[in-house]
């Protein structure tokens, strides 16, 4: 799955970020291959989503977070 | 003669940097730009131990891939001057991430001094940093602070003046981190390649320092986390937002602003008019320069000044949300609802200071991650009910709508936003159709926010204003007397015969179809260009009641004052209400012109600006009025 379909309080691990304007953009922020993250919560209409990684919170919107692969841990 | 010892601060967005510069320098810094770019450059002085220190606060980044003009200034500043100390201000319970831009500032040689800084706050979090393990890591000084404990900064200070970097340079470890980089930059020749395999040599070199260095222990849920849970969460985030919001406009315009702006008022009015107007004539002043002192300057000046507490509380209340971390959840929180709009919920904080004054407003939109978003946010600004547009929509609904006036006021309120909007839609899918925006904001821990850095950020907003009230409005009031007061033969009793009025005429017949041809509304759309303050000053003294308050809260008064003059007849409700449309929509004050021009650094874009919307005005005025009157409405 990637992380544009995540449901807030799900623990999950980065797989893989596929390549796009973002990338490299994230990959600074912090979310590399391996990188645990935890959604924390969305906003009220669903979008944009809050994660907490790296001890600091990050909101992203869902089609931005599309390119980011991950699995459930 | 005392020594002088210069200090570059650096670090990421949210780490306290700018605090600790403003308890640093305090009033003693100077805000310019940094050359050819709208990015501010702050510099600021403090004395200590008998060295005259110079501190540049140099802008928060994440990184220093020279992305944005924020990275390209640090990283030219640090490689080009050779400031004695660079100081790498980190967030302690953030110091992973934090760590990426030290790392990447010590790959290309520049000695650090690295600060922790929110002792208090990692600790909070269960997070124990090891100074010494981190020292010998990298092997550069470390540094403790609590930005806001003067003991802290003043050890700080003694470290700046006692401390010699020559002592120290890069570890083992770190070399060797170093010689890795170099490699890569080497071997790889894709940039997008090397780039990736950087940035994820990097993380990797900062997991050893975390396992090294720094312990986390489980301290349960964070505070930050539990307001979250209910200013950020679901459906209550939006009823929590607008009551917040609703408390900000009331502390403005109800609590403290106004009456604050009303003793003023009756200050600049009344005493001072009396004051002056005594010892003119004890003076033996000539009738004309007594007219051009207590009409144009005092009454004019007088009514800008009028709203600069206003201004300030709005940005007070503003800049002081910002400072507890409120307003990065107001733009995730907002961020569907703006996006919607074609922009952004970063936007918001920079419209809400619309509401006050549009040039901040469009400087705000500097902090926006694309181009387009910039753009869009720059163009809507102007259309809200700005400060100086209130005035206008107060005494005119006071005067045509005595039954109705708080919610005709509202409506052109709500006039403005729709009109931001409308604007926005139709830009997004013409001009800017093509760039894609995105959405990435670090949500910050909340915090307490120093007051010291919320009053200068108030001042930095809301000085702009105060200088307006003495160029710009100070020559256009002295301008406006002086085409009301002669006409080619000389001075003028009956303004009728000025220059004004021959002018006002002129463009008072481009709305004879909005329903206010007159010459008198045409010379105040005009004086509403130099400032949208004079559009009622202006009104005043052409309908012959000089001394007409531009204060919201004496609009009844006013009014009534002004329906036994020709203004009663001159409007009728509906041609009140096209007047009041277009005031709130057309071209924005020549202050706010020349923002615009600052900002989008093009003189194309403001004269866009400047026709875009006059048209706009010009036609959606006329819809109101036809409409208005096909509909049977007077």
């Amino acid at each position: 799955m990637t992380l544009q379909d995540a449901k807030p309080g799900m623990a999950l691990r980065v797989d893989h970020i596929e390549d796009s304007g973002l990338k490299e953009r994230l990959m600074t922020m912090g979310l590399l291959p391996g990188t645990h993250i935890k959604v924390l919560r969305s906003a009220p209409l669903g979008d944009p989503i809050a994660i907490g990684l790296r001890s600091y919170s990050l909101a992203i919107r869902r089609r931005d977070a599309a390119v980011i692969q991950v699995t459930a841990v | 003669m005392s020594k002088s010892l210069s200090v570059a601060l650096t670090g990421n967005p949210n780490t306290g940097k700018s605090t600790i510069f403003n308890e640093l320098t305090g009033a003693r810094q100077k805000i310019g730009n940094w050359p050819g770019v709208t990015v501010d450059k702050k510099v600021g002085y403090v004395h200590h131990n008998d060295k005259d220190i110079m501190i540049v606060d140099l802008p928060g980044t994440y990184s220093v891939n020279t992305r944005s003009p924020e990275e390209k200034i640090v990283i030219d500043y640090l490689m080009e001057n050779h400031t004695d100390l660079v100081v790498d201000v980190v967030d302690s319970s953030n110091i992973e991430r934090n760590l990426y831009l030290t790392l990447q500032l010590l790959e290309k040689g520049i000695p650090l001094i690295l600060d922790l800084n929110m002792q208090d706050e990692a600790e909070k979090r269960g997070i124990k940093i090891d100074v010494k393990k981190l020292e010998s890591f990298l092997g550069y000084p470390v540094l403790l602070t609590i930005a806001r404990d003067g003991k802290s900064l003043k050890n700080m200070l003694n470290v700046f003046t006692s401390i010699s970097m020559t002592g120290y340079g890069p570890s083992d470890q770190l070399k060797a981190h170093i010689a890795r980089v170099q490699e890569i930059e080497a071997e790889v020749t894709d940039e997008k390649l090397r780039q990736e395999q950087l940035i994820e040599l990097r993380y990797s070199f900062i997991d050893e320092i975390m396992k090294s260095a720094v312990k986390f222990s489980n301290v349960g849920t964070t505070v930050s986390e539990k307001i979250d849970r209910v200013l950020a969460n679901g459906i209550l985030a939006i009823p929590a937002f607008l009551a917040i919001m609703y408390a900000v406009f009331q502390i403005t315009f109800e609590w403290i602003g106004q009456p604050v702006a009303d003793a003023l008022e009756e200050f600049i009015s009344g005493t001072l008019t009396e004051t002056a107007a005594e010892a003119l004539v004890s003076l033996d002043v000539a009738d004309w320069m007594q007219s051009l002192i207590l009409d144009g300057i005092i009454g004019g000046v007088g009514a800008v000044i009028v709203f600069v507490p206003l201004i300030f509380i709005l940005f007070f209340c503003l800049s002081f949300l910002d400072g507890t971390g409120y307003m990065a959840r107001v733009a995730f929180i907002m961020d569907p609802v703006m996006r919607r709009v074609g922009l952004t919920g970063k936007g918001v904080m920079p419209l809400m200071m619309g509401f006050g004054c549009g040039v901040p407003s469009i400087m705000g939109a500097r902090a926006l991650d694309t181009e387009k978003d910039r753009m869009l946010s720059i163009m809507a600004a102007p259309f809200l009910t700005c400060g100086a547009k209130l005035p206008i929509m107060a005494l005119f609904a006071a005067m045509f709508f005595p039954d109705n006036a708080a919610n005709v006021v509202f409506a052109m309120y709500v006039v403005g936003v729709a009109m931001a909007i409308a604007s926005t839609k139709i830009l997004s899918h013409t001009t800017f159709k093509d760039e894609n925006s995105t959405f990435l904001l670090e949500l910050p821990p909340y915090r307490m926010p120093d007051m010291k850095t919320v009053l200068l950020e108030t001042w930095d907003k809301g000085k702009g204003y105060l200088m307006k009230a003495g160029t710009i409005i100070f020559l256009g009031c002295v301008i406006i007397w002086f085409l009301g007061a002669f006409n080619s033969q000389g001075m003028v009793e009956d303004m009728g015969e000025s220059f004004l009025a021959s002018i006002g005429a002129a463009v008072g017949a481009l709305f004879t179809l909005q329903g206010f041809g007159s010459w008198e509304a045409g010379a105040a759309v005009i004086s509403g260009i130099l400032a949208k303050e004079s559009v009622v000053s202006t009104i005043g003294i052409l309908y012959g009641l000089p001394d007409v308050s531009a204060d919201a809260e004496n609009a009844v008064e006013t009014a009534q004052a002004m329906l036994g003059t020709g203004m009663g007849s001159a409007f009728t409700p509906l041609s009140a209400i096209s007047f009041m449309i277009f005031s709130q929509l057309y071209t924005p004050c020549v202050t706010a012109l020349g923002t615009i021009r600052k900002e989008t650094g093009s003189m194309k874009w403001m004269l866009f600006a400047a026709g875009y919307m006059f048209v706009l005005a010009w036609v959606v005025s006329l819809v109101v009025y036809q409409l208005g009157g096909l509909l049977g409405f007077e």
